[in-house]
């Protein structure tokens, strides 16, 4: 069973390494990128039968750093 | 007094917070090594280094705050001992939960090395007894993620219960309401970003630091 844990920073929280994406983007001549979130992606390869709840756990206690971030679960087959 | 030095892989200040500490209290700290799940029962006092523990992974000061000897940071942090951290040091200890809040990417995206000018805030707190309520000191600072962000309560909160110690006196890397350096609430840990240990001598061209550890040895033996 594999999930993916995408990583990202909450609204408010300045994303300076977002910022430069933007720029960079603007400065190959792509107009009109608003605005630019760079987030992590965490691909876990897990036991057969690993709980939901052990997956949020997972999250909350290392993945993600909840003061600052927020973690959405994708199970993949 | 007994004092130790937290060493994960990839501190690379902790040799610099071991000689200053053994200056303040005249012993040299115990070296501990982050596999370790114990520290003596008696210790007065721990740093936890500057570097780049485990290579910054996931987030600074992630993995750090995880490793086993943090357990027992957080246990002698409990029973009273000080816990001073510095820079990746101030990282483990907001991962860790032993202070509120987090430290994010420098705001203008660079890595920031040199001199600060700094204003202690709060001149009662064990670590700062030596200086002045509002003096302006220097400390010099090298990081990248040293944007202290906490939501509007909690630095409501700081600020009410006088835990910021130290407040940058100019822009520096966006921190919410230019904090530099906090305390928890029982006032027995502190984490700053600044480096006080790398002013500490003579040699080192300014000394603005030396007061802070020798406070910290004033601050134990009043506590004894």
């Amino acid at each position: 069973m594999k999930a993916r844990i995408f990583v990202t920073l909450k609204g408010g929280v300045l994303d300076p390494q977002g910022r430069a994406i933007q720029h960079a983007l603007s400065g190959l001549g792509f107009d009109g990128v608003n605005d630019v979130r760079a987030g992590k992606l965490i691909e876990l390869d897990l036991a057969d039968g690993t709980s939901d709840e052990d997956i949020d756990a997972m999250c909350r206690k290392l993945l993600a750093n909840t003061v600052i971030e927020n973690y959405r679960i994708e199970k993949v087959a | 007094m007994k004092s130790a030095v937290i060493v994960f892989p990839g501190s690379n200040c902790d040799r610099d917070l071991a000689v200053a500490f053994e200056a303040a209290t005249g012993s040299k700290p115990e070296m501990i090594w982050h596999r370790d799940t114990d520290l003596p029962d008696d210790i007065d006092l721990i740093g936890v280094p500057g570097g780049f523990s485990y290579g910054d992974y996931l987030r600074s000061g992630a993995m750090a705050a995880r490793s086993p000897v943090m357990q027992a940071v957080a246990r002698a942090a409990d029973r009273g001992a000080f816990v001073l951290g510095i820079c990746n040091g101030f990282q483990v200890l907001t991962e860790s939960g032993l202070l509120p809040g987090a430290l994010l990417r420098n705001a203008g995206g660079h890595f920031v090395c040199r001199d600060v000018a700094l204003t202690v805030e709060n001149a009662q707190s064990a670590f700062t007894s030596l200086y002045d309520a509002g003096e302006a000191i220097t400390y010099p600072v090298a990081h990248h993620d040293g944007n202290y962000f906490a939501d509007d309560a909690t630095l409501d909160r700081l600020e009410g219960e006088g835990r910021v110690a130290l407040r940058y006196a100019e822009s520096v890397n966006g921190s919410a309401r230019n904090i530099a350096g906090i305390l928890n609430d029982a006032g027995n840990v502190l984490g700053m970003m600044p480096h006080p240990e790398r002013v500490i001598e003579a040699a080192h061209g300014k000394t603005d630091g030396q007061r802070l550890f020798k406070g910290i040895v004033e601050g134990l033996l009043a506590k004894a």
